[in-house]
């Protein structure tokens, strides 16, 4: 395959992120201009930071008033789960161009990394590959940002978004039935998930993510290392 | 709208530096095999993590009733998921059940 067919297959693979996004971008794109955030702003909001939950958080912050210190550090805190997606996906990007990196881990978002891991489990990736499904992703975002942004008032509908929106958890549901292959790993989905629920009702913000993972993914080694001892 | 600015472009730092730190580090370094078995963990447990609060809770409430549509539609979509390996189809049909739920009465 040449390398535009690499990108293509990733572009394509990127369709039911996009599904997800594009509403996402749009509700996002309306708060923010319903928040009084001009529309350049909104565009290059979504064109540099690239954050789902963290855009919607400013956003909030942004027309209750809050300081930019404030703003800045909760945004820290809420995408500092990415550590651990970023570390996980080191592996498979070893023989990856160093000069590609940058870029992807610029485009490692919750839905982008979950995608990636099933591809990589599955078949041999490239750069390529991962350029195209990771931008064609990051375009429905900024794209869903944009018209939300101009067209947000006109259009409302909670029922058609929690439609679109669903089709993020489908994804992940999908993506998690192909992870589990083995005995060990269904064992530490269902210790996360309990976990998680646990932490995201006792903890505010979104340390849920990455406590329950640090946590099962610890016992998932202590449990190896017992077994073999 | 100085103020602004500060902020975008401080997101945009705070966001990009744990997307970008680990992953080029890792990738130059031997990984510790403990810690690639630690690292093979982590997909299925951010999955269930983002799934299983998603799917039961709403506004930060446990939620289990026929009337969450997510809940309903994700337990079809796993059987389809399970059933098919066909992402395209569960993603559909999950949106489909969800889109079916919230136009009933």
């Amino acid at each position: 395959m040449t390398p535009t067919q690499h990108v293509f297959t990733g572009a394509r693979k990127a369709l039911p992120i996009v599904l997800g996004y594009l509403p996402l971008g749009f509700a996002y794109g309306a708060l923010a201009s319903l928040a009084g955030i001009g529309l350049p702003y909104i565009f290059m909001m979504s064109l540099i930071v690239f954050a789902g939950s963290a855009q919607f958080i400013s956003v909030s912050m942004l027309a209750a008033g809050a300081g930019a210190v404030s703003i800045i550090a909760t945004v820290f805190l809420v995408n500092l789960r990415h550590l651990l997606m970023s570390a996980s996906l080191s592996p498979y990007l070893q023989s990856f161009p160093r000069t590609s990196l940058p870029l992807l881990a610029f485009w490692l978002t919750d839905e982008s990394y979950a995608m990636a891991c099933g591809e990589f489990r599955e078949h041999e990736r490239n750069h390529f590959f991962m350029l195209g499904l990771f931008g064609t992703a990051y375009a429905g975002w900024v794209m869903g940002g944009m018209l939300g942004g101009i067209f947000g008032g006109l259009f409302n509908s909670a029922q058609a978004a929690l439609t679109m929106e669903y089709a993020l958890y489908a994804m992940f549901i999908f993506l998690l039935v192909i992870q589990v292959t083995e005995r060990k790993l269904v064992f530490a989905a269902g210790v996360s998930g309990i976990l998680s629920l646990f932490f995201y009702l006792v903890i505010p913000g979104s340390w849920y993510i990455m406590l329950a993972t640090i946590c099962t993914a610890t016992m998932g080694v202590m449990v190896e290392k017992w077994q073999d001892s | 709208m100085a103020r602004l600015l500060i902020v975008i472009f401080g997101m945009a730092t705070v966001t990009y530096l744990p997307r970008f730190l680990p992953m080029y580090v890792l990738t130059k370094l031997e990984i510790p095999k403990i810690v690639i078995t630690w690292l093979c963990y982590v997909p299925v447990a951010v999955l269930a993590a983002l799934i299983v609060p998603g799917i039961l809770t709403v506004d930060r409430q446990i939620f289990i009733s026929p009337a969450n549509s997510y809940l309903i539609a994700s337990v079809l979509a796993f059987f389809v998921a399970w059933r098919s390996k066909n992402m395209m189809l569960t993603v559909t049909v999950g949106m489909a059940i969800v889109l079916c739920l919230q136009c009933l009465p």
